[in-house]
């Protein structure tokens, strides 16, 4: 059990280092891709601490990922806030928003969670349009150049630059990752999974679930909102695109892709998913149509993604 | 020694529509005592501990636990003042080893990596189980499964514990193993026991309280219940 511990953390720092090293050796396409991905894959962290431990299906994260981006977003542009400033209002605005639609939310469970929160989701998008004054709608604004250049004492950090950008972006995943491993390895990942295979047992248990479930869509909720803040700050562009269903959609892919339940498993799924779209819209744009026939057939004939079946075939200690 | 009532109900009911499953029952339970509860299918036996440790809602009547009234407490509140309940279906986790199912169970009270390690070993030691710890339990036979809800419920370290039907579908040894640990149990915790194998009943019972159509039929020391001709008719008789 503890050499299982052992062994699932270097592997973790084994992927933070790799992806460190990659920086220096991939192309300036894929450089700018990976950095890209990596606070997609974050998102997806945050998405699969809900479906993957809690076993809470949300269709409606996009408004997570959109409040941390609006609130960083917004906040720099309309208030002139710094960025770390801006992420922090992002991360808060995701972690705020999350408890309010949990506390009605998780009265249900299953098939009504998830058309609650879609709706939710759907309620939050169609706010980012009818506020066009200040969000710009569909179209978006761009953040400005000075926003993103930042002073900490004598070190100054230009988030435009691709260097740092990816960095930062590595910074986050990394952040995100070792916080989801060593939350599902506590006591309190313990009873999260517990929720997820047989809530009434866990009750039974002296446990007051809905405090649990609320707990993990709250820092499943900071996650998304992190992200979403993220990648307001280091690509520079808010708009409502990013609140839209198919935001909702794409982290549900990406973790089902990868491996539900597996703190690993996102990042794979991301990065296949990313990679997948790419390559198809070389040639068509009908790119959401193979999205949708990848969750289909991921749900029928792949249920447990490629980190999930490595773990029920090969590597059982995998986190 | 002078008995505590540790539990008592008060004209406690549940209707299901025009059934009266549990029909105005004063049930009560002495500190340190093991009690079972036997009758028919249909009697409301399920539907009373049910009631008791809170996963069924009373239609009417009240439930004292360690002269509190906790009726209006919901299940995990009464498990956190120290009644466990240990399921009819086993429900064990399967998808988790039987180290997570105890430590799960135990967590709550003991804290820190390595108390907790030992603690869950002490555990499955006492029911049988030590060298499963990391074994799934979804494959585990099913009397081992049953061995470790009941791990599960020790865990919790009980003022009561209430087993409902422990010994369904365990071979002979198997229940001469339960009935051993029951009474090893016994010592710390009061135990209220559903259950229909009448041989195990007789054996560790200290008092019996039969049920027939939602209503206590009678109550008293095995022998008095064994001699009893309404008993008889409606439950041994056969």
């Amino acid at each position: 059990m503890h050499t299982g511990t052992r062994r699932a953390l270097l592997l973790h720092l084994a992927v933070l280092a790799g992806l460190f090293a990659l920086q220096f050796v991939l192309p300036d396409y894929h450089h700018r891709n990976l950095a890209r991905i990596l606070v997609l894959a974050s998102y997806a962290a945050g998405y699969n601490l809900l479906l993957g431990y809690t076993g809470l299906l949300s269709l409606g994260h996009a408004m997570l990922f959109a409040a941390g981006l609006y609130g960083a977003g917004l906040a720099v542009q309309l208030l002139g806030v710094n960025a770390a400033s801006g992420f922090a209002i992002g991360v808060l605005s995701g972690l705020a928003l999350a408890v309010a639609v949990g506390l009605v939310a998780l009265r249900t469970s299953g098939v009504a969670f998830m058309i609650v929160t879609l709706m939710f989701s759907q309620a939050a998008f169609l706010t980012t349009l009818y506020f066009a004054a200040f969000t710009r709608g569909d179209e978006g604004f761009v953040l400005p150049e000075a926003s993103r250049q930042y002073q900490i004492g004598s070190f100054f950090f230009d988030l435009s630059d691709p260097g740092t950008r990816y960095n930062f972006a590595l910074l986050l995943f990394a952040a995100c990752l070792m916080a989801t491993f060593v939350l599902v390895r506590s006591p309190i990942g313990r009873v999260l999974v517990a929720i997820r295979e047989n809530e009434q047992r866990t009750t039974m248990l002296g446990y007051h679930t809905f405090r649990y479930k609320l707990l993990a869509l709250a820092a499943s909720g900071a996650i998304s909102g992190a992200a979403g803040a993220a990648y307001a700050l280091l690509f520079s562009y808010v708009g409502s695109t990013f609140a839209s269903i198919q935001y909702s959609i794409l982290p549900l892919l990406w973790v089902l892709l990868g491996g539900v339940g597996t703190t690993l498993g996102p990042l794979i799924g991301t990065v296949l998913m990313f990679y997948l779209v790419d390559v198809i819209s070389g040639y068509t744009s009908a790119y959401l149509l193979l999205v949708g026939v990848a969750l289909v057939l991921l749900v029928l004939v792949f249920p447990k993604g490629i980190l999930g079946t490595v773990r029920a075939k090969a590597a059982p200690w995998l986190p | 020694m002078a008995a505590v009532t540790l539990l008592a109900t008060e004209g406690l009911s549940r209707h299901f529509g025009g059934v009266k499953a549990v029909d105005g029952v004063d049930f009560a339970l002495d500190r340190g005592e093991i009690r079972a509860i036997i009758g028919p299918n249909g009697a409301g036996k399920t539907t009373l501990v049910g009631m008791i440790c809170g996963r069924i809602d009373p239609s009417r009547g009240r439930v004292r636990f360690e002269d509190r009234d906790i009726t209006g407490l919901s299940a995990w509140a009464r498990v956190q003042r120290g009644i466990a309940y240990t399921f009819q279906i086993t429900s064990v986790f399967g998808g988790l080893t039987c180290f997570d199912n105890v430590a799960l169970a135990a967590q709550r009270r003991v804290h820190g990596h390595r108390a907790l390690d030992r603690e869950v070993a002490r555990l499955l030691g006492r029911v049988g189980l030590a060298d499963r710890a990391g074994v799934v339990a979804g494959v585990l036979p099913y009397g081992h499964q049953r061995l470790l809800e009941i791990a599960l419920g020790l865990a919790l370290k009980p003022k009561l514990l209430i087993l409902d039907e422990p010994t369904q579908g365990l071979s002979d040894a198997e229940i001469d193993h339960f009935c051993a640990l029951i009474r090893d149990v016994a010592a710390e915790a009061t135990v209220l026991l559903i259950e229909h194998n009448m041989a195990v009943v007789m054996e560790l019972a200290q008092r019996i309280t039969v049920m027939d159509n939602g209503r206590i039929l009678a109550e008293g020391a095995p022998e008095e219940i064994r001699a009893n001709p309404q008993v008889q008719e409606a439950y041994l008789g056969s």
